[in-house]
């Protein structure tokens, strides 16, 4: 019998808790305890980016993090970033962005990107073109060829700076 | 030709049908959680070549949560064996080309020998994954190592080890097809050359893997399988067969699909395993494998060697190609000869190629099963032809655009029969296009005139920019065929359910657009079920650049017969002639008095049956018809593609400089769908030619088993692509469309390698495979030596 010990953490601004094995990953912890299987699994190895969440308000790899490492922390998975939308409108001004250049296909990548998208806007609202790439460089997509990935962010970075003024 | 307003056909509509993707609220297979659901995890061959002297399961069957373990023994007489391929053969193909198909038929789990490092050996289910996992690695294996063949050349040769032990020898398919005398022309020519071409071994790679979960419904007792496929209908046949249960028992239902490609197009030993487990255990079970596990069992592709001659004239003008290739198939080849006769149906390429002789050989090696993956045999095809043309052109001192407009097929020659069948059994006609339009236009987006000045005054400084084309056609649409079974619900909503299984394509959106303009409603009107067997009888599956070409042109035939009954009942009920009658803004109303008019949901609930009917004598009761279109044959799409580099001679490093897409897919439905496939095929292409490569040992041991090894293209390798749409519309559907789902996939690898060719041309490098690795290319340029800088 594997021990299982409790954890506690906030998720999308909600307390969450739990009673997992230390090998659990918090992918796991949030797809299979929580139903939150918006956070995806490409690879299970840290390099394709599908299950980046924010952790503290830093992008990890979900795959690699354990839940107990988790515990004590703010969790923030694509499910609860339509929250954090402009009073009003039904999603976030990136997702909005997406939907207008096509910026997905099969949606499997989506969700790490939107939250690597989200974490690179808080950082540097006005990105050029190559930091967009570059910060966008440890996420997959074997859909998109990233061009519209990379229109979705402009889009986004415009809308954000619309809405704050 | 076809009686669609273009409301919204030919319009950019975004894809709100899909915008659960962007919160989280996509389901795929590994989503599904059903109540009491168990997992499951396989014991997978550690050797290429094994015989299999024992399984012991007795430790993990005492693990905590295992609820059991089912090996080779255990399921041999109650799972019957795969076929030899799922490929269909028309009879006039196996008639005109009798081609040799002798494959093996694989089992849902070894039979006392293994074939292939990760072949399924034994199955275990337990309470969750971690345990199924536990309990693997607790199961012991004896296995007896046998000589492993990796190489089909060696493969071939008397005397090699037999993959397969009841074969006589290590071809599974072969087939060879000519046209004219090309050992006359071959000796008659002013110039032949002579090449091996090799294009390795890569893959799919969905971000989405495979996975299965499998429960028989408790009401209906139907066994319901959700499977990430492309291919559900097959699917279900398959289980039906292979667990010998009528198909009506079975339903198969393909979710929201993580990315297919190719190797999620036919059937695999875990989408039997997991139904049988759900019967035999009376719970839900479930599978999904991880990224490694991909590697060593969903299928790998590509991987053909070519021994090319070509024939030619002093004025650069072909005369014809002899090629003789061997396809590394693998342990398995699960769609026969597809891949191989595709790449023989695509080689001559838009060019006229009076004399020809292709062979192709498929050779078992103990590696991962060999199939389809998007292009399908093309890629290989036409980098063997598009590398010839500027070798070609290279010896003549010819520029390599002139060659192929020398060689091109004219607008004024079409329709133009290339001289062979298709691999569905119809002579090769390659229906409409402008072949030199379209490549006039991408060199125009290019900018070649400029590039190839800056080419010179760069060369000059030591600095090296390569300009490369790749020219190609491609037959889409292919059958045998595609429903569409189109429904007016009381609600006035237009519901169309198809055998057809996109995979982030857009399908919900292009055939609302297409049901649209046909019907006079608008998108968010029509609905769209896809991807379930019990939606519609008959279904083939989204591959092969097909779907909207079989699915579009269903539609239209369903929707005439549909609207042909609507028409009647209307007439009935509003007393009018009906030719007085229209469709417009989802009603139909009698020509001048628009007052006079039905809605689609008062006609739906008027065509009921018993006391609520309203149906005039002779209309049977519901609106829904369903039609399968049956294509005559494939229809011809164009691209010209134009890679623009600069290669780093100290580093080996290829930069990609710009990207041109010219391309030519007939009808376009949604122009920004066209897009987002051209990129994704384009991005698949850069990584297959600059990136991805499956490396094995001699001993049959993948050592690119991670994407650490296995290089995808990220947001830094792949450039911005340039896109020029020309449209010459098919005249074998009603609706004018040509696929191209394929088509950004094809003409990378061509493009790119003649792009590398172009800027090493003063130092000769001979540029006969990918990928194109840094350190291949400094191999490129040492072994050779730079030929006098006015060469070209």
């Amino acid at each position: 019998m594997i021990a299982k010990r409790p954890i506690e953490l906030t998720v999308n601004g909600k307390q969450c808790e739990g009673l997992v094995e230390a090998r659990l990953s918090l992918a796991d912890f949030l797809r299979d305890h929580l139903g939150l299987t918006g956070t995806h699994l490409g690879c299970e190895q840290g390099i394709c980016g599908s299950c980046t969440v924010l952790f503290n308000g830093e992008s990890v790899r979900s795959c690699l993090l354990l839940a107990v490492q988790a515990h004590g922390g703010e969790v923030l998975t694509v499910e609860g970033l339509a929250g954090l939308a402009k009073d009003g409108e039904a999603l976030h001004a990136i997702q909005q962005g997406f939907l207008e250049t096509l910026g997905f296909q099969c949606g499997f990548c989506t969700p790490g990107f939107l939250l690597t998208v989200y974490e690179l806007l808080g950082e540097n609202p006005s990105p050029s073109e190559a930091e967009i790439r570059e910060h966008l460089s440890g996420n997959l997509c074997r859909c998109t060829g990233y061009q519209n990935i990379v229109a979705a962010v402009l889009w986004a970075a415009e809308r954000l700076r619309v809405n704050s003024e | 030709m076809a009686e669609a307003s273009s409301r919204f056909i030919g319009r950019g509509v975004k894809p709100h049908k899909t915008k659960r993707f962007l919160t989280g609220g996509g389901v795929y297979v590994s989503d599904i959680r059903l109540p009491n659901m168990l997992h499951a995890a396989l014991v997978r061959s550690i050797h290429a070549h094994a015989r299999i002297c024992g399984v012991d399961v007795q430790q993990a069957l005492r693990l905590d949560g295992v609820a059991g373990v089912w090996t080779g023994d255990d399921i041999k007489d109650r799972i019957s064996l795969f076929p030899e391929s799922f490929e269909i053969h028309p009879r006039p193909w196996l008639e005109g080309v009798k081609p040799v198909l002798q494959g093996p038929r694989p089992a849902a789990l070894a039979q006392g020998k293994v074939h292939y490092v990760g072949e399924p050996v034994a199955i275990v289910v337990a309470e969750d994954r971690h345990r199924a996992e536990d309990a693997v690695d607790a199961i012991v294996v004896e296995y007896e190592a046998l000589p492993v063949v990796v190489d089909p050349g060696e493969a071939l040769k008397d005397g090699a080890t037999l993959v397969h032990d009841d074969s006589k020898d290590n071809v599974v398919f072969s087939f060879k097809v000519n046209k004219g005398n090309i050992d006359q022309i071959l000796r008659e020519a002013p110039y032949t050359l002579r090449e091996r071409f090799r294009h390795h071994r890569y893959c799919a790679a969905p971000l989405e893997g495979r996975g299965i979960v499998a429960w028989v419904e408790p009401k209906t007792n139907i066994l319901t399988v959700w499977s990430s496929t492309q291919m559900p209908h097959l699917v279900r046949r398959q289980i039906a067969a292979q667990l010998n249960l009528p198909e009506e028992t079975v339903r198969v239902i393909a979710p929201d699909i993580g990315g297919g490609f190719g190797p999620k197009v036919f059937v695999y030993p875990e989408e039997i395993l997991v139904p049988f487990l759900a019967l035999q255990l009376g719970r839900p079970v479930k599978w999904v494998e991880d990224r490694r596990e991909h590697f060593i069992s969903t299928a790998h592709g590509r991987d053909q060697v070519h021994d090319v001659e070509l024939a030619f004239d002093e004025n650069g003008l072909i005369l014809g190609l002899r090629d003789r290739f061997l396809l590394d198939n693998g342990a398995y080849n699960p769609m026969g000869l597809t891949d191989a006769y595709n790449t023989a149906a695509h080689l001559q390429g838009p060019y006229k190629v009076p004399n020809l002789s292709v062979s192709g050989t498929c050779v078992s090696t103990n590696k991962v099963p060999n199939a389809p993956y998007r292009g399908a045999g093309r890629p290989e095809a036409v980098f063997v032809m598009e590398r010839c043309v500027d070798l070609l052109a290279a010896k003549l001192s010819l520029d390599p655009a002139e060659v192929r407009r020398r060689n091109f097929v004219q607008p004024e020659e079409m329709p133009y029969h290339a001289g062979i069948l298709y691999r569905d059994g119809e002579p090769i006609c390659y229906d409409s296009g402008n072949y030199p339009e379209t490549l006039a236009q991408a060199l125009k987006a290019a900018g070649y005139e400029e590039l190839r000045k800056q080419q010179q005054e760069l060369r000059q400084r030591g600095r090296y920019l390569g300009i490369g084309i790749g020219c190609y056609v491609e037959g889409t649409g292919v059958g045998s065929f595609e429903g569409a079974k189109v429904r007016i619900d009381p609600s006035g909503q237009i519901v169309v359910a198809t055998g057809a299984t996109g995979h982030g394509q857009g399908h919900e959106t292009i055939f609302a657009q297409i049901a649209a303009d046909l019907w006079g409603v608008s998108p968010e009107d029509v609905r769209l079920v896809e991807g379930d067997t019990s939606s519609i009888q008959f279904g083939c599956g989204t591959f092969g650049s097909r779907s909207t070409v079989n699915v579009g042109s269903a539609l239209f035939e369903a929707s005439a017969r549909l609207k042909e009954k609507v028409l009647q009942l209307a007439a009935h009920l509003l007393e009018a002639n009906r030719d007085d009658l229209e469709f417009g803004n989802g009603k139909i109303f009698v020509r001048g008095m628009p007052q006079r008019s039905l809605s689609f949901s008062e006609l739906a609930r008027a065509a009921v049956p018993g006391w609520a009917s309203k149906l005039p004598d002779g209309l049977e009761p519901g609106l829904e018809e369903t039609f399968y279109f049956v294509p005559a044959t494939v229809t011809w799409a164009n691209a010209a593609h134009v890679a623009v580099i600069e290669v780093d001679s100290d580093t080996g490093e290829i930069k990609l400089l710009d990207y041109v897409v010219s391309h030519d897919a007939g009808k376009l439905i949604n122009p920004l769908l066209v897009e987002g496939q051209i990129h994704g095929g384009v991005a698949q292409g850069i990584g297959a030619a600059l990136y991805e490569e499956i490396c094995y040992d001699p001993n049959g041991q993948l050592l690119s088993g991670s994407f650490m090894d296995y290089l995808l293209p990220g947001s830094m390798e792949v450039p911005k692509i340039k896109t020029v749409h020309l449209e010459s519309p098919s005249p074998l559907n009603p609706l004018g469309i040509k696929g191209l789902g394929e088509g950004g996939a094809i003409a990378p690898p061509a493009a790119i390698a003649n792009a590398l060719a172009d800027a090493l041309l003063p130092f000769t490098a001979q540029v006969n495979e990918i990928p194109l690795s840094p350190s291949r290319v400094l191999e490129l340029i040492r072994r050779t030596w730079p030929m006098s800088p006015d060469c070209f």
